[in-house]
C-alpha cells in the first residue's frame, strides 16, 4: 500500500493527515503496539514507526529517551518489523522512519522486501540524502515502497527540486531549523517553505513535522501543509507517565485533540 | 599517485566518507567546502595560516633523534615534536586553520565537541585568539572526570555545556553538538575536532594538520639523507595520524602504520579499535568503520586513552587500510602504558598517552622490520602530544598516585 491512499482520503475530506510518530519498542514491544493502536483508535490517521537508534541527532531529547528506553530493552530490528506489521494490521497506514546505519546493517535490499512484506509503505530517512541514497533508490523501486526525503529552509532552490525528485508518497518538511521536539510557536519558515515545494511539484503530499504539540497547532499546520507530523508532544505523554495505563490515556486524548485540530479547518 | 587526490568532489574515499546529514545541514556544509575551497587556493589566507603556526603554535615542531630509546629499540627512532606545539598537541593546528576560515565565512561562533577537553581547550584557545565565541560540549561524565580541562576552557572564556544524554561521553557530545548547529547554521561554524565526519570535514581537517607530514618528510630528508622506513601514529579519529600520512602516501617504500587503541584487549570486546574489531557503516556522518552491534546500534568504545576512546575512525583512514596503503593495528593499555613508561625513562618525555600507542606499536614491529630490511630500521613516530593532561591517569596506573 502506498501511504497516498491517506493523503487522497484526507483531501477528499477537505483536511490535512495526522501522522503520529512512536518509538518501536517503547516502553515494551508490546507496549508500543499498544500506543500505536491506541493513536489510530483516537484518530491519527498514518502511524510513523521509528526505528530507535543509539544516535539520533535530528531527534531532541524526548525521543532520544524514548529509542534509549526501548534500546535498553533489548529492541531489534527484526522486532520493529513485527510491530508494524501488527500496526498495518489496523487498517492504518505505517511508514517507518528511521536512521541510515540500522539499515545499512540489515542490508538495504532485504530490509526494503521484509518492510514490504510487513505491509510498511516506506521510509522516513533524516540522514540519508538522495545524494547518497544509490542503494536504496534501487530497493524502494524494486519493492515498491515510498521514499521520504527532508527538506529543510535552507535547502536550495536546486537541491529542492533534485529531493523532490526522488521523494515518493510524500516529503517531509523540517519546519524549524533545529531538531525534534514540542516548541510554543511553530515556525513562520513553514509555510514558506511549503509554496517553494508546491512551485516545484503540485502533486506531491507535503508534511511538516518539528514542534507541534496541541490541536491548535495541528490546525494551525493543517491550513498549509497536507500532511501534520506529530512526535514529541505523543511521545511525551507516555514518558511523562507513571504508568502504562496512564500514559494511554493521556496518548488517546492528545491524539483526539490533535485529530479534532486537522478537521478544524477547511482547506 | 590518485590516493593523494582524494577525496572526490563530494567526498568519498572510495565506498568510505560522503555526507550522512539531515538536509537541513546540507547548505552550511557546501557553505563550507567552498569557503575552504577559495581560502585553500587564497595567497594571503594560506600565508596567515603560515605566520599564526610559526609564530603563536610553534611550527615547525622539530624532529627529535630520540638517541637513548633508539639504544634500547635496537632502531632509530626519530620523534615528530608535536607535543611542543602551543597547548601541547598537534590539534592547535587544526583550531587554528578553522578558526580562521570562520572569520573568513564572516561567522562570530563556533561550536565544539570535547572528550577528555583537549579538542575543547585547543577550540577555546582558537577562539580567544581570534576573538569569537565558543561554545564547548562535553560529556557530563567527562566534565566530572577532567574538571581541570573545564576550568582551563572557562578560563579561556568559553561556554561548557555537559551533555547527560545517552552515554554522556565524547559521542553524545558531538550529537549535541550536531544539533545545535542544525538551529544555528547561519551564524555559527562547527569546529569539529578530528579528520572526520561529513564531507569536507575529512579532507579539510586533514590539510590543516598536514603540516605535521609536510614537515616531517622534509626534516627526513634533510637529516637522514632520505625516508624512513615506517612512519607511525596513533589513531583514535585519527587527526595526527592522518596529519602526519598523508604527506608519504606517494612514497611506496615508506611503510604507513596507525595504532588503534586496543583498550583491554580486542578480544575482552572493552577496546576502541574501530578499524580491527568494528565494521562498515555510517557513524556522525560519514561511511566508516564502526564498533557496532549485528543491528547498527553503536558500541561503547573503551581505552585508557580518552583521546583514542571514540567508536569510530576518520574515513581516509577506512580507505587506506582497505586499499593496503596503511597498515592498522591495535595496541593495548598496557601495552602503551609500558611505552609511556619507557619513553619517560629513557627520553625524559612524558608523552601523551594517545602517543605512548603510536610508540608502542613502533616499537613492536621493530623485528619484524629488521627482518624485512636486514638492517636496523629507521622510524619516524608521531608524538602528537605531552603527557601533563595524563599525569592523574598514569600515575594511578603506575600506582603512583592513589
Amino acid at each position: 500500500m502506498s501511504i497516498s491512499v491517506a493523503f487522497e482520503k484526507a483531501r477528499a475530506e477537505g483536511r490535512a493527515v495526522l501522522v503520529g510518530c512512536m518509538p518501536a519498542g517503547f516502553p515494551t514491544v508490546d507496549g508500543s503496539i499498544a500506543a500505536m493502536t491506541a493513536m489510530v483508535e483516537a484518530g491519527v490517521d498514518v502511524i510513523e514507526v521509528e526505528i530507535p537508534y543509539s544516535d539520533p541527532v535530528m531527534d531532541g531529547p524526548v525521543i532520544q529517551k524514548a529509542s534509549d528506553i526501548a534500546l535498553a530493552g533489548g529492541v531489534r530490528t527484526a522486532d520493529t518489523l513485527r510491530i508494524i506489521e501488527a500496526v498495518a494490521a489496523t487498517g492504518a497506514p505505517v511508514v517507518t522512519m528511521t536512521y541510515w546505519n540500522p539499515i545499512e546493517q540489515y542490508g538495504v535490499d532485504a530490509f526494503a522486501r521484509d518492510l514490504a512484506a510487513a505491509g510498511g509503505t516506506g521510509l522516513i530517512t533524516p540522514d540519508l540524502i538522495p545524494d547518497e541514497a544509490h542503494d536504496w533508490l534501487a530497493a524502494s523501486d524494486a519493492h515498491g515502497l515510498d521514499r521520504t526525503f527532508l527538506v529543510s529552509p535552507s535547502s536550495t532552490d536546486a537541491r529542492l527540486a533534485m529531493t523532490l525528485g526522488h521523494c515518493r508518497g510524500f516529503v517531509y518538511a523540517t519546519a524549524l531549523m533545529g531538531v525534534t521536539g514540542a516548541r510554543e510557536q511553530t515556525s513562520s519558515a513553514a509555510p514558506a517553505l511549503v509554496s517553494r515545494i508546491r512551485a516545484v511539484t503540485a502533486d506531491l503530499p507535503v508534511g511538516v513535522g518539528l514542534g507541534v504539540r496541541d490541536g491548535a497547532q495541528a490546525a494551525e499546520v493543517g491550513s498549509f501543509a497536507d500532511g501534520v507530523i506529530v512526535g514529541s508532544a505523543l511521545i511525551r505523554c507516555m514518558v511523562d507517565a507513571p504508568d502504562e495505563a496512564s500514559g494511554l490515556s493521556a496518548l488517546r486524548t492528545l491524539s483526539a485533540e490533535l485529530a479534532a485540530g486537522v478537521r478544524a479547518v477547511e482547506r | 599517485m590518485t590516493d593523494l587526490l582524494l577525496p572526490d568532489a563530494t567526498g568519498h574515499f572510495g565506498p568510505f566518507g560522503g555526507r550522512f546529514i539531515p538536509e537541513a545541514l546540507v547548505a552550511a556544509l557546501d557553505e563550507l567546502d567552498a569557503a575552504y575551497r577559495a581560502a585553500k587556493a587564497d595567497p594571503a589566507f594560506v600565508a596567515e595560516f603560515e605566520g599564526m603556526l610559526r609564530d603563536y603554535a610553534g611550527a615547525p615542531s622539530a624532529l627529535y633523534e630520540a638517541r637513548r630509546l633508539s639504544a634500547q629499540a635496537g632502531a632509530r627512532i626519530l620523534l615528530k615534536r608535536e607535543d611542543l606545539l602551543h597547548t601541547g598537541a598537534h590539534k592547535v593546528r587544526n583550531v587554528l586553520g578553522q578558526a580562521l576560515l570562520t572569520k573568513r565565512m564572516g561567522k562570530r561562533r563556533v561550536i565544539a565537541e570535547t572528550g577528555a577537553g583537549q579538542h575543547g581547550v585547543a577550540a577555546a584557545t582558537a577562539a580567544a585568539y581570534l576573538d569569537l565565541d565558543c561554545v564547548v560540549y562535553m560529556g557530563e561524565l567527562d566534565t566530572e572526570r577532567q574538571a581541570l580541562n573545564v576550568a582551563r576552557m572557562r578560563m579561556l572564556g568559553a561556554q561548557v555545556i555537559p551533555v547527560a544524554t545517552g552515554s554522556r561521553t565524547l559521542k553524545d557530545a558531538l550529537n549535541e553538538a550536531l544539533r545545535d548547529w542544525v538551529a544555528s547554521v547561519d551564524e555559527t561554524h562547527y569546529l569539529l575536532g578530528t579528520a572526520a565526519g561529513p564531507h569536507p570535514f575529512p579532507e579539510l581537517v586533514r590539510d590543516f594538520v598536514g603540516g605535521i607530514g609536510r614537515e616531517a618528510r622534509a626534516q627526513s630528508l634533510e637529516k637522514l639523507g632520505g625516508l624512513p622506513d615506517a612512519v607511525a601514529a596513533c589513531v583514535g579519529g585519527g587527526s595526527n595520524a592522518i596529519g602526519i600520512f598523508h604527506a608519504f602516501v606517494p612514497d611506496e617504500g615508506v611503510r604507513l602504520y596507525g595504532f588503534e587503541a586496543g583498550g583491554d584487549g580486542v578480544s575482552t570486546g572493552r577496546t576502541a579499535a574501530s578499524i580491527t574489531a568494528g565494521s562498515k557503516g555510517v557513524l556522525h556522518g560519514a561511511r566508516t568503520y564502526v564498533l557496532q552491534d549485528a543491528d547498527g546500534q553503536t558500541l561503547e568504545s573503551h581505552s585508557i586513552s580518552a583521546g583514542l576512546d571514540y567508536p569510530a575512525v576518520g574515513p581516509e583512514h577506512a580507505w587506506l587500510h582497505d586499499s593496503g596503503r596503511a597498515i592498522y593495528e591495535p595496541v593495548d593499555d598496557d601495552e602503551a602504558m609500558a611505552a609511556f613508561q619507557l619513553l619517560c625513562r629513557t627520553e625524559g618525555i612524558i608523552p601523551a598517552i594517545e602517543s605512548a600507542h603510536a610508540l608502542a606499536g613502533a616499537l613492536r614491529i621493530i623485528p619484524k622490520l629488521a627482518e624485512e630490511l636486514g638492517r636496523e630500521p629507521v622510524i619516524v613516530v608521531n608524538l602528537s602530544g605531552r603527557g601533563d593532561k595524563d599525569a592523574h591517569t598514569a600515575g594511578r596506573y603506575f600506582g603512583i598516585l592513589a
